[in-house]
């Protein structure tokens, strides 16, 4: 599915991603811990295409592409996803519409017919359930206004909708109260089909409780430094990023 | 690698810039009481007009061009110009469509207004002006019976000299600017709009002016009455060929609002706007004033302006009677070496008037924008309250925008309130939406439209999906 081979990571002139390796096959997943500031988030916008990131060395292979020779969109069409720590406001636009739009450019590119109108209610009506999502979010502005809770409900309801193989999840855990965490975690522990692929990026042990890593890493100085199954994750918990 | 780069500007080609082949009679070259007097026998006028529009000619000439708009205007040489061009063997207006030329259907078809399908299918009557005439007005007969009127100003002329006489100049004055009395000396066609007292104008009504001949300036004048308890929807919308010169539009529009009448007039405003480099397009110089005059009555602007060289207008309302109220919904966009200087004034004379304006302004390339507005409260207009909100949006770094609201409060019961905001569209918001799969310019165009959303919903439905497309399309290569 992915496979990320001696990576360098330069973010303004700054050196932050250094040799780091990583697999995932389909149906894993990963989690990165690590503590603040480690650069665990920029492996996610690297990977994601965010202008800025510049790839100094290394390739990352996705489904037998070139993931980094390709624009954000084309990676976002090849079905990967990241769920963004703080999702952003676009005033003005319905968050229906929105919708509309992101799952209409991935039918297209496809070669799918844009959804019909109907259609695509009847779809937003029963992901939406799944969530606790009322419907009156989506007559909203996306994210804007939304509680904490709703912008990352809103970024589950977008991974439902795509349809991705690779989810990559940044802190999602971040912000959410244990009952959001508790929902949220549940649908997406829904997406878990033993196809699609995660990588978790958290700071807590919390997340993976609800959503069952079968890799633990531990991010540290710009790279893995430790790579474990899930009891690694309970260790970080109790002795601290600083002990080895 | 990756790097959105919002300066590096393509224009996509100005999709209206093509000229129809078709022979153009124009009068001589220049102003001078010969030429208008000329115009005035070539629609027949009567003597009363003649001499209103020589009355207007004698005080330009004492009158100089305004400078004052924050941009740069070449010097316009006004004896260097045909004041009027029709198509050639046009003495007489056809009588339907059926003997209208078919290049001047074509033409309108070309621009996606295909008069003949309009004709047929209901729900827009529109008169189509083709540089200084009037070439087709669908609708007449059945607006008629209702009791409205819908025709060229220079049949209004002739047909309803009492109204027109009435309300002609009521609104702006015949010595109001130089360019408003220019327009009154030479105004060529125009529509005009006679709604009877308690109708509801069952259909909008809409004007299409294209420019077509070279070195021609249009001059249209447009006049709306409401009677009392009426409704109109009117909708006006422009296009011109691609030329290297600069062209002069300096329409007057007038609107009269009596007792419990509502205008609400949209202008959807694709003049050429010149190449990449600045060269050619509409000067669009355009004086469009509305007065509410009777009590309860409303007058509503609403203007996307996506083209011209230079746009300078301040669509305006004067709230007269008691109740009244007015709005102003704006969306101006600049790209490439744009230029625009626009708002409104909103007038406030009666007790308890309402004025509401609403502004968003996107600047692209090394484009200028600037909101100009002016909200005066008199003495007399009690309890009287506006509501402004002016938006910048910026794409890149290499654009201006400027926002300069004017305020004067002679009402110690009347208030004003503010606010101004001026954003770029963020790299995040980009990043974002391409994230989920959209490319550069469908995030852009997304992010754009979210902006004028409030703007763009007061549009009428028939109109909103053009204006949103044109919203992108004017937009078009500002990422690359």
């Amino acid at each position: 599915m992915l496979e990320i081979k001696n990576l360098d990571v330069l973010v303004e002139d700054k050196q932050i991603i250094k040799n780091l390796n990583l697999k995932i096959g389909p149906g894993e997943v990963h989690a990165i811990m690590g503590p603040n500031g480690s650069g665990k988030s920029t492996i996610a916008h690297t990977l994601a295409g965010k202008p800025n990131y510049l790839v100094e060395s290394g390739n990352v292979d996705f489904k037998n592409e070139d993931l980094i020779a390709k624009d954000p969109y084309e990676r976002s069409l090849l079905g990967l996803f990241l769920a963004f720590q703080y999702p952003i406001e676009l005033p003005g636009v319905t968050n229906a519409s929105y919708l509309k739009q992101i799952l209409n450019a991935h039918r297209k590119s496809r070669g799918e017919n844009p959804i019909d109108a109907g259609e695509f209610l009847k779809i937003l009506k029963e992901k939406s359930r799944n969530l606790n999502i009322p419907m009156e979010m989506h007559s909203r502005f996306v994210n804007t206004g939304f509680s904490g809770g709703e912008k990352k409900k809103n970024e589950v309801l977008q991974m439902d909708l795509l349809d991705p193989s690779l989810i990559i999840m940044d802190e999602t855990d971040s912000g959410l109260d244990v009952d959001a965490l508790k929902s949220t975690s549940e649908a997406v522990n829904k997406l878990r089909d033993g196809k699609r692929s995660f990588l978790i990026i958290t700071h807590y042990l919390r997340l993976l409780e609800y959503i069952e890593p079968n890799h633990v890493h531990v991010f540290g100085d710009g790279t893995i430094i430790e790579s474990g199954d899930k009891s690694l994750a309970s260790r970080i918990d109790n002795e601290g990023y600083a002990v080895k | 690698m990756n790097k959105i780069n919002k300066d590096n500007f393509k224009q996509d080609a100005y999709k209206y810039g093509f000229v129809t082949e078709i022979e153009d009679e124009k009068i001589p070259k220049g102003l001078n009481e010969d030429v208008i007097k000329l115009i005035s026998s070539k629609k027949n006028e009567p003597e009363w007009m003649l001499e209103w529009r020589l009355a207007a000619y004698e005080r330009l000439k004492h009158m100089e061009v305004p400078k004052w708009a924050r941009a740069n205007i070449a010097d316009i040489d006004f004896q260097d110009l045909y004041y009027y061009s029709s198509p050639k063997d046009f003495k007489d207006k056809p009588k339907s469509l059926e003997e209208v030329d078919p290049k001047l259907l074509e033409t309108y078809e070309k621009l996606g207004i295909p008069l003949k399908e309009q004709e047929a299918l209901a729900g827009v009557a529109v008169d189509a002006v083709f540089d200084s005439v009037s070439v087709a007005t669908t609708f007449k007969e059945k607006l008629n019976e209702i009791g409205v009127i819908f025709c060229p100003i220079s049949e209004a002329i002739q047909k309803h000299p009492d109204l027109v006489k009435k309300y002609i100049g009521s609104v702006i004055p015949v010595t109001d600017h130089f360019y408003a009395t220019l327009n009154s000396a030479v105004f060529s066609d125009g529509s005009f709009v006679y709604i009877p007292k308690n109708v509801k104008c069952p259909m909008e009504l809409s004007t299409y002016f294209r420019i077509n001949a070279s070195e021609t300036g249009q001059f249209e004048r447009t006049l709306i009455i409401a009677d009392e308890g009426s409704y109109v929807s009117y909708l006006e919308g422009c296009t011109a060929p691609m030329r290297d010169e600069n062209q002069l539009h300096a329409a007057n529009v007038e609107l009269v609002a009596l007792d419990n009448a509502e205008i609400k007039y949209s202008t959807v405003q694709n003049w050429y706007p010149g190449d990449e480099d600045g060269k050619g397009g509409i000067y669009n110089f355009v004086t469009k004033r509305g007065l509410c005059k009777g009590k309860n009555s409303k007058i509503s602007w609403t203007q996307i302006e996506t083209g011209s060289a230079i746009t300078w207008k301040y669509p305006s309302c004067i709230l007269r009677g008691d109740n009244s109220t007015g709005e102003f919904y704006s969306v101006a966009i600049t790209n490439n070496h744009q230029q625009a200087d626009t708002g409104t004034k909103m007038i406030h004379l009666g007790k308890n008037t309402k004025s509401r304006i609403v502004s968003k302004g996107i600047s692209a390339g090394k484009s200028s924008n600037t909101y100009r507005g002016l909200v005066n409260f008199h003495r007399k207009a009690e309890n009287s309250k506006n509501f402004t909100q002016c938006d910048s949006l910026l794409v890149g770094s290499n654009c201006k925008a400027n926002t300069i609201p004017l305020t004067e409060n002679n009402s110690n019961t009347s208030s004003l309130e503010h606010e101004a905001t001026t954003s770029k569209i963020s790299d995040e918001q980009l990043f974002y939406c391409m994230q989920r799969g959209l490319d550069a310019e469908e995030a852009q165009s997304l992010i754009v439209n979210g902006f004028c959303k409030e703007v763009l919903q007061q549009l009428p439905m028939e109109f909103a999906v053009e204006a949103q497309k044109l919203v992108s399309i004017s937009l078009e290569g500002s990422v690359g």
